[in-house]
């Protein structure tokens, strides 16, 4: 009885799970251990850059794929192996994929006409019940398409075919045909990505409607993160196919978890500091009051501030803490966005009133609007093997190091490379391996870049040089920027990832 | 003196030859010229003229109201049709694997499909009687009508394999997430998407079939089921008779031409459907 009254109060409570799902393709990881779960009736948003596993993610929910690793519940209900047709669930396709042979009609009738619905109970010779099944009648399919015509606001297009509908109208219908199903759970592929502005503006707030009154669960997936904000009642940031942040929209924009979200969402300067005391924070050379405590001191982290939480004063008003000079200023209608320069950062400002340039300022921040993250990674860890008398692999390319401790090849080791012994050439060749540039983030006085080798490994690296996102450049190591020691085996229970909980 | 230039200028423009686009053309034109219209010229003047010379229907007549030729035409048609329902029902599912990427990653296997193409056709012809010989098949319809399909085979496939492989997926996903497993997204979205490629497929199997006459005279293994083809080839090479080679050959042109324009309607229709506006 305990039993049966705890799954009642339960079930309503998530309708999608999904337990550390990972999804592997040739050898590249798209989704990476993903666990999450969704609760009946919101409107959760999966934001993310392109090729970061959201549309991974919500195909294997729709079943399209299946996870390599992991489990993927519908309330409650393995349904890892189901195929599509027997989901509860139904996708809105990027692209709309309405049927190009078929009328606006028979496009939303579609799903109408194969479904089987439960029609009364038989009993059979043998005393035991059975459902039995039915289509729906030509009556049935009629009222329900022209209801759910209405509802997208499409009455008296059934008619008409769909190539000659404009894309706004042929998303209403994709949208229609899905919603016809009474799915449990709407999933929605970047819907809105091949419209114009106004017209996104225009079906953001009617999907926000209809989610409001239909009561039905909605995943949506965007890379548009203002899109994320307006509409969803939780986001889900992710990125390299790991979930950076689960929260609502409120909390991701306030309180961004790592550098990657804050870059993402919104305007942001981010910049390197360091906790000198609880409270205190030591950024630029200036010390600066926060509300963060329990770092350890002198502890590197990151921090992120929102434009419009700067406070620009006149020079030598002594209400700031950091002299700057304005550079540039840009009336932006309901507010002046002002790039303001100091020793070692430019810092973008938002503010209702604007300095002229070149008027020296100072600025101050209040200790709210100062977020502090903890650094993820201070250095570059790789765990591989000695190849030979003085030389590692990392990443498929065979680096130099000073064999000291006598090393001997096949010897596991773990081997560090600092942020700053990492050098990139333009030409690929001119490096011992090759890769990708992911992400870079502006620093002040250096740039944090982020890139993939082709062994799908990271490197990260601090580097005076602007790169662009996605140039393929070469990576080198100095002998005296690798640092090796032995590796034991029991370690790696110890550094096992931090999970994200909702 | 600017004039002078300008004059001097003209001059030689007018001199030099510019070479545009239009003319890669001319070669083309010359050859079908040549080969395709004044032949087709004198076929129609040899159908319309009777022994004596002057003009006459009779040449047109004289098809309907002769038995052999009639039933000639019967054969052409039945193996016509014969052919390329046969081609049809092998080349479909073929088409179907072959487009699937997860069956087909290299294109290898709709090489191997496409390349008995490339085999000399009377080589392939020749052998495939010698085929029928070994295994005993001595009814001729069969023979004919194996051996065309045999010939025939790539022309269905690549069509019907085109369309598959250039569908959109989604249009597949669409319909099972709304509830269509395999075989019902199969018959609801995806057969009536490839009716353009089934169209071209059948026009490229059935029109020559019906006019083929050497494959038959080379498998057959007694004087059985003359084609159309067979009659006209008849008139002109031992009968000398060009004036009914040249009306039956017409016939034929036309009924080739009525097949293309309906079948072409129904193509388009469907074409402007799938590929929007």
């Amino acid at each position: 009885m305990g039993v049966h009254a705890n799954s009642a109060g339960e079930k309503f409570d998530k309708i999608i799970e999904l337990k550390n799902v990972t999804k592997v393709y040739d050898g590249v990881t798209v989704v990476d251990d993903i666990t999450l779960s969704v609760k009946r009736g919101d409107f959760i948003t999966l934001l993310g850059p392109s090729g970061c596993g959201k549309t991974t993610l919500l195909r294997m929910i729709a079943g399209f794929i299946e996870p390599t690793k992991g489990r993927v519940f519908i309330e409650k209900a393995d349904v890892t192996e189901l195929p599509p047709h027997r989901r509860p669930v139904n996708t809105v396709f990027q692209k709309y994929a309405l049927f190009p042979h078929l009328n606006v009609f028979n496009n939303v009738a579609f799903g109408l006409k194969l479904k089987k619905i439960e029609d009364g109970v038989k009993t059979d010779k043998k005393g035991v019940e059975k459902p039995v099944f039915r289509k729906y009648t030509k009556t049935e399919i009629s009222e329900k398409v022209e209801s759910a015509l209405k509802l997208v606001g499409l009455e008296g297009y059934s008619k008409r075919d769909v190539n000659s509908l404009s894309g706004g109208q042929q998303q209403r219908v994709a949208i229609a045909r899905a919603l016809v199903l009474e799915p449990k759970v709407l999933l929605l592929d970047e819907p809105l990505g091949a419209l114009d502005l106004k017209m996104r503006k225009e079906m953001q707030i009617e999907l926000m409607a209809m989610h409001k009154n239909l009561g039905i669960t909605f995943v949506y997936v965007t890379h548009d993160q203002e899109e994320a904000l307006t509409m969803s009642d939780k986001i889900v940031v992710i990125n390299d196919g790991a979930i950076q942040q689960y929260g609502t929209p409120k909390i991701i924009y306030d309180e961004p978890a790592n550098v990657f979200v804050a870059n993402f969402i919104g305007e942001s300067n981010i910049l390197s500091g360091k906790m000198i005391a609880d409270y205190r924070l030591e950024v630029l050379g200036a010390e600066f009051e926060c509300e963060d405590k329990g770092f350890s001191k002198n502890e590197p982290v990151d921090l992120v501030i929102r434009p419009e939480d700067i406070q620009l004063y006149a020079k030598g008003s002594g209400k700031g803490v950091l002299a700057g000079k304005v550079t540039s200023g840009v009336f932006k209608g309901t507010h002046c966005e002002m790039i303001v320069a100091t020793e070692g950062y430019e810092f973008t400002v938002q503010n209702i009133e604007g300095k002229p340039v070149g008027a020296e300022v100072e600025i101050k921040i209040p200790p709210n609007g100062i977020h502090i993250m903890k650094k993820i990674r201070t250095v570059n860890e790789f765990v591989t093997e000695v190849s030979g008398e003085d030389t590692v692999e990392i990443a498929g390319g065979t680096f130099t190091f000073n064999n000291t401790q006598g090393f001997e090849k096949g010897d596991k080791v773990r081997v560090r490379v600092p942020f700053d012994k990492v050098f990139l050439t333009d030409s690929e060749d001119d490096g011992v391996i090759g890769g990708n540039i992911v992400q870079s983030y502006y620093k002040g006085a250096y740039y944090q870049v982020q890139l993939y080798t082709d062994t799908d490994q990271d490197f990260y690296l601090d580097t005076t040089d602007e790169w662009d996102l996605d140039d393929r450049v070469g990576i080198n190591i100095p002998v005296d920027g690798i640092e090796v020691e032995r590796y034991m085996e029991e370690e790696e229970s110890s550094t096992s990832k931090s999970e994200i909980q909702d | 003196m600017t004039q002078a230039a300008a004059v001097e200028n003209k001059k030689t423009k007018k001199r030099r030859f510019t070479f545009k686009r239009h003319y890669f053309a001319f070669p083309y034109f010359f050859l079908s010229g040549l080969f395709i219209v004044i032949p087709l010229i004198i076929l129609f003047v040899y159908a319309f003229r009777g022994a004596d010379g002057g003009f006459t229907f009779s040449n047109f007549a004289s098809f309907f109201t002769t038995p052999h030729v009639l039933r000639a035409m019967g054969n052409s048609l039945l193996i016509g049709f014969a052919t390329t329902a046969l081609c049809l029902a092998l080349a479909y599912p073929v088409a179907l694997i072959l487009a699937n990427s997860r069956f087909n990653k290299t294109m290898i296997l709709v090489l191997m499909f496409v390349l008995p193409m490339y085999i000399n056709s009377l080589l392939r012809t020749l052998a495939i009687k010698s085929l029928f010989d070994i295994m005993g098949i001595e009814n001729n319809f069969w023979r004919i009508t194996i051996a065309h399909v045999y010939d025939f085979f790539p022309f269905m496939l690549l069509p019907i394999y085109t369309v598959l492989v250039n569908m959109d997926k989604s249009y597949l996903e669409a319909s099972n997430d709304l509830g269509g497993n395999t075989l019902k997204t199969w018959a609801r979205v995806t057969l009536p998407l490839s009716v353009p490629g089934i169209v071209s497929g059948i026009l490229m199997v059935f029109m020559p079939t019906v006019s083929m006459f050497a494959v038959r005279d080379i498998v057959i293994n007694r004087e059985e089921w003359p084609m159309f083809g067979n009659i006209i080839d008849g008139m002109f090479r031992t009968e000398s008779m060009y004036g009914l080679g040249s009306a039956y050959a017409m016939i034929l042109l036309v009924m080739v031409m009525v097949t293309m324009v309906v079948a072409g309607r129904v193509n388009a229709k469907r074409q402007r459907e799938v590929q929007g506006k």
